[in-house]
């Protein structure tokens, strides 16, 4: 009897420790906005804020997943360096890209509506950026990878059903399309906007 | 004589773009896949793109801009009035879509915004619960018969199309517009072409406001503009030819699949 006691005490340790970090791809994401949202609504240089947005961004995106996805088949053919510098630049490409486009805003708000289930590693969550005098309500989808429940990530923004990370893959493949698929080519694009 | 043109025309058209009758969702979503379409005419459309972002920045940005500070319900009466002149050109697309049933609710939608909602300023429909509103042209429909995209275009002014959708939008011309018909085709004396070339150059203008910042943001953050432009314009529209806004109907998941990072 006490040692059916002490394994079921056992067993309900073990499931809290298991799942007490486990954090639902909705709340990730409505606590991710609030945190930018607090960010943008600070009275702080524009500069301040693009820093503390990056790392938010480091925090919350699997930049390293969206860059691999953005080069598409290419990435097959890399070798570990040249993996390596991808990463590094598409880093800081990303980063520059995501924090400038977001400090434009000034508070925005966005609300969580739902979430959609697809498989152990995607959950879609619904939310809706509410509208301002000068802009309709905008409806943003975030494809969280959920693969380590711990650690949900974001692997895509879907904004009125436009996948960034498609459009982003659409515009490496250009680039690389119109220099014969060499790499260095992109490289030297992602180098001089980070550098701009 | 000028119906056997037009029937002649349909005919190669729909040959020359394999039209298949029989084809599902599956085919329509490959034929529309934005990857698929090909840019045959890169170099001429990377050109008009660069005179349109040119006329962009002389007209349409700085009127853009002045429009969005107008009051709220003006411009809200704007877009619900093109909104509501669109229904003209979308019931028509509703029947060759076979989707009756949707022709009937926007029959209905455009009557009572026309009369109650003075000339479509006011969504009455909306507030009677009709459901959303969802445009409808001649591209669309021909993709739903299964003709496919074609190359990418892009043209002077009107900005990114496809072969298909461009030479859809001919239909326009001969009888498909309801709007176009009552200003520019037959003098009915109550409207003028300047009606209809208004309403078109309103409806570029509400676009643009709309979108102000997310275009702004775009051209700014892209290291290639062009293909950005082009990947979304393909994206919507494969979305509205599927009359569906959820990403996993529309895009191949299987690249994601593949990346393991965690």
């Amino acid at each position: 009897m006490k040692f059916r006691k002490f394994l079921l005490v056992l067993f309900s340790y073990t499931l809290i420790l298991t799942n007490s970090y486990s954090i639902e791809p909705d709340v990730f994401v409505q606590s991710t906005v609030n945190r930018a949202s607090n960010i943008l609504s600070k009275n702080i240089s524009k500069e301040d804020k693009i820093n503390e947005l990056k790392a938010i961004a480091k925090e919350t995106v699997d930049i390293r997943g969206v860059g691999f996805y953005s080069l598409g088949s290419v990435r097959k053919t890399l070798d570990e360096n040249q993996k390596i510098k991808y990463s590094e630049l598409f880093e800081s490409y990303f980063l520059k890209s995501f924090s400038s486009r977001l400090a434009e805003y000034t508070n925005p708000e966005i609300e969580v509506k739902g979430k959609e289930f697809l498989n152990k590693n995607y959950t879609i969550v619904n939310s809706i950026l509410i509208s301002t005098p000068e802009r309709p309500e905008v409806s943003i989808d975030w494809r969280i990878y959920t693969k380590d429940p711990d650690n949900p990530l974001i692997r895509d923004l879907i904004i009125e059903g436009l996948s960034l990370a498609r459009t982003q893959k659409e515009e490496f493949s250009s680039i690389l399309n119109s220099n014969n698929n060499d790499i260095n080519a992109l490289f030297k694009t992602l180098k001089e906007f980070s550098e701009e | 004589m000028f119906r056997k043109l037009v029937l002649l025309l349909t005919l190669i058209f729909l040959t020359a773009f394999n039209a298949n009758a029989g084809s599902d969702g599956e085919l329509i979503l490959k034929k529309n896949k934005p990857t698929e379409v090909k840019d045959c005419f890169e170099t001429i459309n990377r050109a008009t793109f660069a005179f349109n972002q040119a006329l962009d920045g002389i007209l349409f940005q700085p009127v853009a801009s002045a429009y969005r500070v107008l009051p709220s319900p003006v411009k809200t009466g704007v877009s619900n009035s093109l909104d509501n002149l669109s229904t003209l050109v979308t019931i028509p697309n509703n029947i060759l879509q076979g989707d009756y049933k949707k022709a009937g609710v926007n029959s209905g939608r455009f009557v009572i915004n026309t009369t109650v909602g003075i000339l479509g300023l006011i969504d009455v429909a909306q507030h009677l619960g009709f459901p959303e509103y969802e445009k409808e042209d001649y591209g669309q429909s021909l993709a739903t018969m299964g003709v496919g995209p074609g190359c990418y275009l892009v043209l002077p002014v009107v900005g990114p199309s496809t072969v298909r959708d461009a030479t859809a939008s001919v239909a326009t011309f001969v009888g498909g517009d309801a709007w176009y018909n009552v200003t520019v085709l037959n003098d009915t004396q109550h409207f003028s072409d300047f009606d209809y070339y208004a309403s078109r150059v309103t409806s570029g203008i509400d676009f643009r406001a709309k979108n102000y910042d997310a275009i702004e943001n775009l051209e700014k953050n892209s290291i290639d503009f062009y293909a950005s432009v082009k990947s979304l314009y393909l994206q919507d529209r494969q979305q509205k030819i599927l009359n569906t806004n959820k990403i996993i109907e529309t895009q191949d998941d299987s690249d994601w699949e593949e990346i393991e990072t965690q």
